[in-house]
């Protein structure tokens, strides 16, 4: 148990809490406030990570130009998504956008000149030479570190990124009460209703789905740091899920619920990893990996059953068809 | 060798098809967009591998035993799961995620009992049929004869006998076929037996045409088996046929080198996913659906 009782850790344990928050506010963005069942995320999760990487290592980018870039282009992936598809019923709409995820993930997966291929980032400049995109990155978390004097780079990161998150959080949830925000809502609960009263429903479908895949293009740029390295592999369709579940988890429409559920979900999914009692004693490491995927999916099953509200959410928002 | 990639499609499609009904009519009856098909065609095919491999049963058993197996399998599901879900009113948002929740657990009981690695059934890999300038491996002919099967009882099925009809009442008008007293618990039951063969038997013959499997598999097929169903229209049994051959027909044959050059096969799912999106821009309701619906 000596882990658990790790400093770094548990920072790390934070920091992925703050990206899949990150990852999350978007889809309460998407779902919470629009009603979009978008079941793609972790496609634009991976087009921020790549745009960044590829700009940096190929184009020899700034990565202070080439992440807000990297995030514009996830957006407008989200526009060219919603373009032919958001016109569609909910339900339609869920299968094409964890088809566009995988199409993302199979373009990664094949393109080895554009993308390192099934190998990832390491391979970007070609077979046999090794590169890096976090060079600028690794500066400013240095650079972080000095000027607040902790040594630990997991801390550093977690401050940056809990920084990052609780500004879009805020920023959100003062949106969420604009009156762009209310005519998103007003769209969730009655679409006819609100293009009766004039409001173009498409235009701000679309826009809510090109800010939630910003905020998961910048949640694929601080997964890279993080990782110093990814591949087509990180971005598995199970990504998303993980984001559906922290968003019920905390509850639906709810902004500041998002960091509740990523914490709980990064606390359970961590802590899964020491199930060392009887009977897990019994499995070896890879059969436990499996029993922790179990575990979480049956976590899904039993919260949609019996709290399909989340612990802050109201049951309303979920008994909605 | 525009005929082999022809016959090559009829035989994905056909897979297609099979699965694809399955998750249609329980979209139809229960408004329940099933992501665990994929992964429960995945435990057909390892069961019918334990059957076969294991066991050492002939091929054909082996299938039917996975069938049966997943039949059963699908109604505990409904009551332990679903049913429970029915009463608490749950929408189309919870069940989706349920049944997302299922797959995960499915998935990872298939990797605990049977591990990762390939497996294959105990069948001649080698035996080739050649039919004029088109060549079909055993499996394939296989697939062929038993999914053309499959597909005309299913039809007949839901055409000709009372459950069937019933079927199709429910789906096309819930609240009327209620009101004509029609027994809603004893639909949701043939349903889910319904589902639960197919799921088994697509999932076998996939294996078989694949030769070697996964416990990943499943997943890998449930998005072009979704792309069919769509493209036939969700909840039309009969469209998620015609869309499942429709949709392994133009992937294969988007390789064919008479098609500006051909696609290369690495793309074949990307083919599958644009076709769909190009259909669904021309006809948002699928090949069968009718407009009101969407």
């Amino acid at each position: 148990m000596s882990v658990l009782s790790s400093g770094e850790f548990w920072a790390f344990v934070g920091v992925m809490a703050g990206i899949y928050t990150l990852f999350t506010l978007g889809l309460q963005v998407q779902f919470g406030l629009a009603g979009l069942l978008n079941f793609g995320q972790v496609g634009f999760m991976a087009i921020g990570a790549y745009t960044m990487a590829i700009l940096v290592v190929k184009q020899g980018w700034s990565m202070w130009l080439a992440t807000p870039l990297a995030v514009v282009v996830a957006a407008a992936a989200g526009v060219l998504v919603g373009l032919p598809t958001l016109r569609l019923r909910g339900d339609y709409f869920a299968i094409v956008t964890i088809a566009f995820s995988e199409i993302v993930r199979w373009v990664a997966t094949n393109e080895d000149r554009l993308t390192g291929g099934s190998q990832g980032t390491i391979n970007l400049s070609g077979e046999g030479v090794a590169t890096q995109y976090n060079g600028a990155w690794e500066r400013f978390q240095g650079w972080v570190g000095d000027e607040l004097h902790i040594g630990s780079k997991d801390v550093v990161m977690l401050i940056i990124v809990w920084t990052v998150a609780l500004l879009l959080l805020w920023l959100t949830a003062r949106l969420a009460r604009t009156p762009w925000g209310r005519v998103l809502r007003a769209i969730r609960e009655d679409e006819d209703a609100t293009a009766s009263l004039g409001k173009p429903v498409f235009r701000y479908r679309l826009q809510a789905l090109a800010l939630g895949a910003a905020f998961a293009g910048l949640a694929g740029c601080f997964y890279a740091w993080q990782f110093s390295f990814f591949g087509p592999d990180d971005f598995q369709p199970l990504i998303t899920f993980f984001g559906w579940m922290i968003l019920i988890l905390g509850g639906v429409g709810r902004v500041w619920a998002v960091p509740v559920g990523a914490a709980i979900f990064g606390f359970l999914f961590a802590a899964t990893r020491f199930f060392d009692f009887p009977p897990f004693s019994y499995l070896d490491s890879a059969d436990r990996a499996y029993v922790r995927l179990m575990v979480i999916g049956l976590a899904i099953v039993l919260l949609v059953v019996f709290r399909p509200q989340g612990i802050l959410g109201r049951r309303e928002e979920m008994v909605l068809e | 060798m525009f005929l082999q990639l022809l016959v090559n499609g009829l035989v994905t499609g056909s897979v297609y098809a099979i699965a694809a009904v399955g998750v249609s009519l329980v979209y139809g009856i229960l408004r329940l967009v099933n992501f665990a098909y994929g992964d429960m065609m995945a435990l057909g095919a390892f069961i019918a591998y334990f059957a076969n491999v294991t066991l050492g049963l002939p091929m054909v058993l082996a299938a039917l035993v996975a069938m049966l197996a997943m039949a059963a399998i699908s109604i505990a599901l409904d009551v332990v799961l679903w049913r429970p879900l029915r009463v608490r009113r749950a929408g189309f948002m919870s069940l989706f995620l349920a049944s997302i929740g299922v797959a995960l657990v499915l998935r990872q009981a298939i990797l605990l009992v049977w591990g990762p690695q390939n497996r294959s059934y105990d069948v001649d890999p080698f035996k080739v049929y050649v039919i004029g300038s088109v060549r079909l491996s055993l499996a394939q002919v296989v697939t062929i004869v038993t999914a053309s099967a499959a597909i005309v009882a299913i039809g007949v099925f839901l055409a000709r006998s009372p459950s069937g009809r019933v079927m199709r009442a429910m789906a096309d008008d819930r609240v009327l076929a209620q009101i004509s007293g029609i027994d809603v618990n004893r639909v949701i039951l043939v349903t889910w037996v319904i589902s639960g063969l197919t799921a088994g038997l697509a999932g076998v013959l996939a294996a078989l045409v694949q030769s070697s499997f996964d416990p990943n598999f499943g997943f890998q097929l449930l998005l072009p088996v979704f792309a069919a169903v769509v493209l036939g229209g969700i909840g039309s049994a009969y469209g998620a046929l015609a869309g499942g051959l429709v949709l392994g027909v133009a992937t294969e044959l988007s390789t064919w080198e008479g098609f500006a050059g051909g696609v290369d096969p690495v793309y074949k799912p990307v083919v599958a996913f644009s076709v769909l999106i190009v259909a669904l821009l021309l006809r948002p309701q699928g090949l069968f659906g009718r407009a009101r619906v969407v």
